[in-house]
């Protein structure tokens, strides 16, 4: 028997699990956090999401993990690879917050917000439900999901745990 | 960045973008020093070359929690700059500021505190920026800065978005400042240099050298 392992992703990078390892990735501020899961199979998928649109990509090879239309599709292909079942899948974000506020709003400080939309749109056409999100706000999150529990974990660096 | 742009960085490069953290983190240092009215010490800078995922891990973990205040360069070679400290190092440079021994970041109100540390970091880091204006004669200005105690990871990348465009890796200039003949008031701050993608060649070729 191997014991549990906490699987950990780091920016622009996107890892599947199953039970009983959980998966983690820390100190999201704009960047999305993705989880999409079949939690009859105890599988998960997480991918740290950066930027909103590969069509932002100046040329080179696409890294799908980096942009918000192009993981969310990938991520859900992995999960399925690994034994998610399509129509099974579910989704739960988090993160999209924004660090700085600046009296120049330029394209760039709504970027949290516009990774949460990218996100939820491709999730929509690809018909996998967000049933819960922790998104928004001012702080950066560390995030852990359990497959086997389906509970994501949110910790910032001011407040308690949040279990949604 | 790409992988073809770091291939194509030389020696020459490197040395040029140490120098680049030498020169303005000095003049930092020079000016924090008259602030406080102490000697402040500054290592040799660091040019650390690595994915995002690495580079977070490199400065200590993304989930470590900091005091970090943040200024875009704008200008002939525009990019992001970071001036970050531990939150009770940056607690104390407020309390000596505006005089006050009882400030804390985790109280409510510290709406002066915050605008100490702010100003704080301008003065730093444009005395950085000045410096790097002059050694390259080319025209930079730091935009207002804007004030973060939080997790490294969620502030920092916000520095990376653009680089982030243009492929999967970073340049950073690392310049550590700190203050060793008073461990119990110790200063240990970080500027973080981020040259936006096409910054680089500009910067480069500013000093004569061919660019990526």
């Amino acid at each position: 028997m191997s014991t549990a392992q906490a699987v950990k992703i780091g920016i622009a990078e996107m890892e599947v699990v199953i039970a009983p390892n959980v998966i983690r990735t820390c100190g999201l501020g704009s960047c999305v956090g993705v989880v999409i899961y079949d939690a009859g199979k105890a599988v998960a998928g997480m991918a740290h999401v950066m930027l909103p649109h590969s069509s932002m990509a100046r040329g080179g090879v696409i890294n799908a993990a980096k942009y918000a239309d192009t993981a969310v599709e990938a991520l859900a292909q992995l999960v399925m690879a690994a034994g998610g079942r399509k129509g099974m899948l579910k989704a739960k974000l988090a993160g999209g917050a924004q660090m700085f506020s600046f009296s120049t709003a330029g394209d760039m400080m709504r970027i949290g917000a516009r990774n949460v939309e990218e996100v939820k749109k491709q999730l929509e056409r690809l018909h996998i439900p967000v049933v819960a999100e922790d998104v928004g706000g001012h702080s950066g999150r560390t995030i852990e999901f359990n497959p086997q529990t389906g509970v994501l974990s949110i910790r910032t660096a001011a407040q308690e745990i949040k279990e949604i | 960045m790409t992988l073809d742009d770091i291939r194509n960085l030389t020696g020459m490069h490197i040395d040029i973008l140490r120098e680049i953290g030498n020169i303005g983190a000095g003049n930092a240092a020079t000016a924090l020093s008259m602030l406080l009215n102490k000697k402040i010490e500054m290592a040799v800078p660091r040019v650390q070359i690595a994915t995002f995922a690495e580079m977070m891990e490199l400065i200590g973990g993304p989930e470590q929690v900091v005091a970090c205040v943040y200024l875009r360069i704008e200008g002939e070679a525009p990019g992001n700059m970071f001036f970050v400290l531990p939150p009770e190092q940056a607690e104390r440079f407020v309390r000596r500021m505006i005089g006050d021994d009882s400030f804390s970041f985790q109280g409510e109100a510290h709406e002066l505190g915050c605008s100490a540390l702010q100003e704080l970091g301008n003065i730093l880091a444009g005395s950085y920026l000045s410096a790097l204006a002059d050694f390259t004669r080319l025209n930079l200005h730091p935009s207002v800065p804007a004030l973060a105690i939080d997790m490294i990871g969620a502030v920092l990348s916000f520095g990376l978005l653009e680089l982030s465009r243009a492929g999967d890796y970073a340049i950073l200039i690392d310049t550590a400042i700190y203050d060793e003949r008073r461990p119990d008031e110790s200063i240990n701050g970080h500027f973080f240099l981020l040259p936006d993608p096409d910054s680089f060649s500009i910067i480069f070729r500013a000093l004569g050298v061919d660019g990526l």
